[in-house]
């Protein structure tokens, strides 16, 4: 039992952390945010090129640092403390992991374009009438010769403006909401049939809702076994989870020494409000929901390597508690601000925004809640 | 960064678990469980096989008798003996006075006290607080004046737990009027058979004798039984009430709780189904679950930093917090779940008494356990005060 990071792992942290209080600053970002793009190209190929950051998680065979699951957490959390919109999450964690898990030729050919930060990929998974049951699909696609058909509609695919490839669910057989028939394609962005609409979200990033118009998909974009797809998914959806907890943490961790600093400039009755017990109080008690978040991801990273049911029920537990605790240090956090805090003035809100995204995204406390509930308490 | 156990770990977990299996006496086996009140025998008795093998005082360095044990096999240690239930030993003289003793004491102190903590000769009880002065500790009134080799000591304490089977009690005392609160206070060792002692029960909400009053009148101490130096108690203190935080996590025991808890609401019925499957309570066991899991992942990740050589520091109340809120809901859950069965009042059993008492046996010391378990956030400095600490040594405020 070893609680410790590696010397490796505080390198990375640590390179990370010197590159990006160097080129995303809070004004930096406000400008790139804002522009047509919506994204500084610049810093995505940095991260790759002069950093190897997108390596970090994968092995040396593959062209890595030969790390996985802590290091896509560092990265995260890094990513969480500058409110960074870099699309590391579908990219890395969520393709580079289905990949991962898939190996064989597709994992060879895209494995180096990730790392050298020549695909970005988005994670087109939500169905707007799906919530968070992953296998709740309407999107179909239909063996066609060597290859598939793709129709449906995919809603809110964060990264999707930017993407060079897509990771699609859909269904090849079975019903709506049934386990089986689920499969998973890594497919070219701009294949003919693909419609966007991009849009900016609240959070700071870039998002579409994507139609698929009779796209059709070569037989090799096929991502593990056909109508078979969905422990894949469930496994790389919940590593993504714990990827966000960890980005959850970095974001919370600002909004607390946000909060710290601002109460030790600002006087009311003649001192600063930090004197107050009453505020001192609440900041302490943001302090224990971040010290919390960070331990709940340590554990789900930890546990991602165990059996499906005892993975899924790491996840929501992990997932239930940053949730909350997201909620509760944002409010505090713009509470805490006074009026000035629910201004776009202060990184302090951006920070809220991001943080509230977090709450819901790969199920909110609710869901994780009953999910652990019917894995650990059932009959 | 792994959840791992070694292949020595896991072969000392065994060990462990082969020794209690083995030693544990039967006579006590399901009384912490059940919430009975133990007897300074039953605290005695365990506490006497632990020493005889060596394993009292895992904490402690070697060459006072510690087992040298690395943090992860005191974490094993910690698990097993709570999986069993096996009775928590009263911290007073293993955790407490101590190690005060071993890293501010004299040679003679460390020899003449130390061994007889570890043999359990000595039952130590702690005399810091005062009618005037709880959460402001610093502010107490027992007085010692000095007179030859001896202080005279008069005043006041209360909330002095198990005093009434105390040979010997650590004191916090005023021998400066003028200094400032915190640095006119000296520690002193004190015979509890001394003359001039009274202790007077205090009963508590669950009907327990737990705590008691002690009065000191003109109680004479040699001044070889001061630890430390003259006024500079506080030391002595501060140092102990981080030792004491540690432990008060108490995730292992928690642990056990929440089994117990889920074992009563499946046996228990609402409507046609167990009372674990109701929605509410279920999530209710749920959240509970989920927070000591994070209160456990903090307290690894607090031992890996003390593996890293930093010590106990203000972080330890954070576990104290949560671990005293997560203490104080298993027993609200327990209560819940008996239903009407929390009402009837047990008293125990009484001289030859054989009738069996109302109601189930988990459910008779529920309500006096809940009453009972409302000292966690209140003792070992208030959770207020737990606050205030982090908001000064951690957050700098």
């Amino acid at each position: 039992m070893d609680f410790t990071y590696t010397e490796t792992q505080d390198m990375i942290r640590d390179t990370l952390s010197r590159f990006l209080s160097d080129t995303y600053d809070f004004e930096t970002r406000q400008k790139f945010i804002n522009s047509d793009s919506g994204r500084d190209p610049a810093i995505w190929t940095a991260l790759a090129q002069e950093l190897g950051m997108l390596g970090a998680a994968f092995s040396e065979e593959q062209g890595g640092l030969g790390g996985g699951a802590l290091e896509n957490a560092i990265v995260m959390e890094e990513l969480g403390k500058v409110i960074g919109i870099e699309p590391y999450l579908p990219t890395v964690v969520i393709a580079g992991g289905a990949l991962k898990a898939v190996g064989g030729a597709q994992a060879d050919a895209m494995i180096p374009e990730i790392i050298g930060g020549n695909a970005i990929v988005a994670f087109a998974y939500a169905e707007p009438q799906g919530r968070y049951d992953l296998a709740n699909l309407r999107t179909t696609a239909k063996k066609d010769g060597a290859g598939y058909v793709l129709n449906g509609h995919k809603g809110v695919v964060y990264a999707a403006p930017w993407a060079t490839h897509l990771l699609v669910t859909a269904r090849t057989g079975g019903g709506q909401r049934d386990q089986d028939g689920v499969s998973l394609f890594l497919i070219d962005a701009n294949l003919p049939g693909i419609v966007r609409r991009d849009y900016p979200t609240v959070d700071g990033n870039r998002a579409s809702e994507i139609y698929f118009e009779n796209v059709a998909v070569p037989g090799d974009a096929l991502l593990g076994g056909e109508g078979a797809a969905l422990p894949l998914i469930e496994q790389i959806v919940d590593e993504a989870t714990v990827a966000v907890c960890a980005e959850a943490t970095g974001v919370m961790q600002k909004l607390h020494e946000g909060t710290l600093e601002y109460t030790q400039q600002r006087k009311q009755f003649g001192v600063p409000i930090a004197k107050f017990q009453v505020l001192q109080h609440r900041m302490v008690d943001m302090f224990m929901e971040v010290e919390q978040a960070r331990s709940m991801t340590i554990m789900g990273t930890l546990k991602l390597d165990l059996a499906p049911d005892t993975r899924k029920a790491a996840v929501s537990a992990c997932k239930s508690k940053v949730s909350r605790g997201a909620k509760f240090v944002g409010q505090n956090a713009i509470q805490t601000h006074g009026g000035i805090g629910i201004t776009q003035e202060l990184a302090i809100g951006h920070y809220f925004k991001r943080a509230t995204m977090i709450e819901g995204q790969f199920g909110s406390a609710d869901y994780h809640l009953d999910r652990f509930e019917q894995l650990t308490l059932a009959e | 960064m792994d959840m791992e156990f070694s292949p020595e770990d896991l072969a000392f977990q065994k060990e462990v678990r082969d020794f209690i299996a083995e030693n544990y006496p039967a006579e006590l086996r399901g009384k912490q469980d059940e919430g009975d009140e133990l007897t300074k025998e039953d605290f005695l008795a365990w506490h006497k096989i632990l020493y005889k093998k060596g394993w009292v005082a895992p904490a402690w360095p070697v060459e006072y008798g510690g087992t040298g044990w690395t943090p992860t096999q005191r974490f094993i240690f910690s698990e097993e003996t709570a999986r069993a239930d096996c009775i928590r030993l009263m911290p007073f003289g293993l955790s407490m006075v101590g190690p005060v003793i071993y890293t501010f004491g004299t040679p003679e102190q460390k020899a003449r006290f130390l061994p007889r903590i570890l043999s359990g000769e000595d039952w130590w009880c702690q005399g810091y607080s005062e009618p005037g002065s709880g959460s402001d500790l610093a502010s107490l009134r027992t007085v010692a004046v000095r007179d030859g080799d001896e202080y005279v000591v008069n005043g006041q304490k209360t909330w002095t737990t198990m005093a009434q089977h105390a040979d010997w009690g650590f004191f916090l005392v005023r021998t400066d009027k003028d200094a400032k609160q915190q640095e006119g206070i000296s520690f002193l060792l004190i015979d509890m058979k001394s003359p001039g002692i009274t202790v007077r029960p205090i009963i508590t909400l669950g009907g327990e004798h737990e705590v008691n009053e002690v009065f000191l009148e003109d109680v004479r101490v040699p001044v070889e039984q001061r630890v430390y130096e003259e006024n500079k108690g506080w030391t002595c203190a501060k140092f102990l009430l981080a030792h004491e935080r540690t432990g008060i996590a108490g995730v292992a025991s928690s642990k056990r709780g929440v089994e117990r808890v889920k074992a009563i609401a499946r046996t228990e019925l609402d409507g046609d189904k167990a009372l674990l499957q109701n929605p509410f309570f279920k999530r209710k066991v749920a959240e509970l679950e989920i927070d000591l899991t994070a209160l456990e992942f903090t307290e690894l990740r607090s031992l890996a930093g003390a593996n890293a050589g930093k010590g106990p520091g203000p972080e330890s109340s954070l576990l104290k917090i949560k671990g005293s809120e997560i203490q104080q809901r298993l027993t609200e859950l327990t209560l819940e779940a008996v239903g009407h069965y929390g009402a009837p009042y047990f008293r125990g059993f009484g001289e030859g008494d054989n009738e069996h008492p109302i109601g189930p046996d988990y459910a008779h010391r529920a309500a006096p356990t809940y009453f009972n378990m409302r000292k966690t956030t209140i003792y070992g400095g208030s959770n207020e005060i737990q606050r205030n600490i982090i908001a000064k040594m951690v957050l700098g405020l």
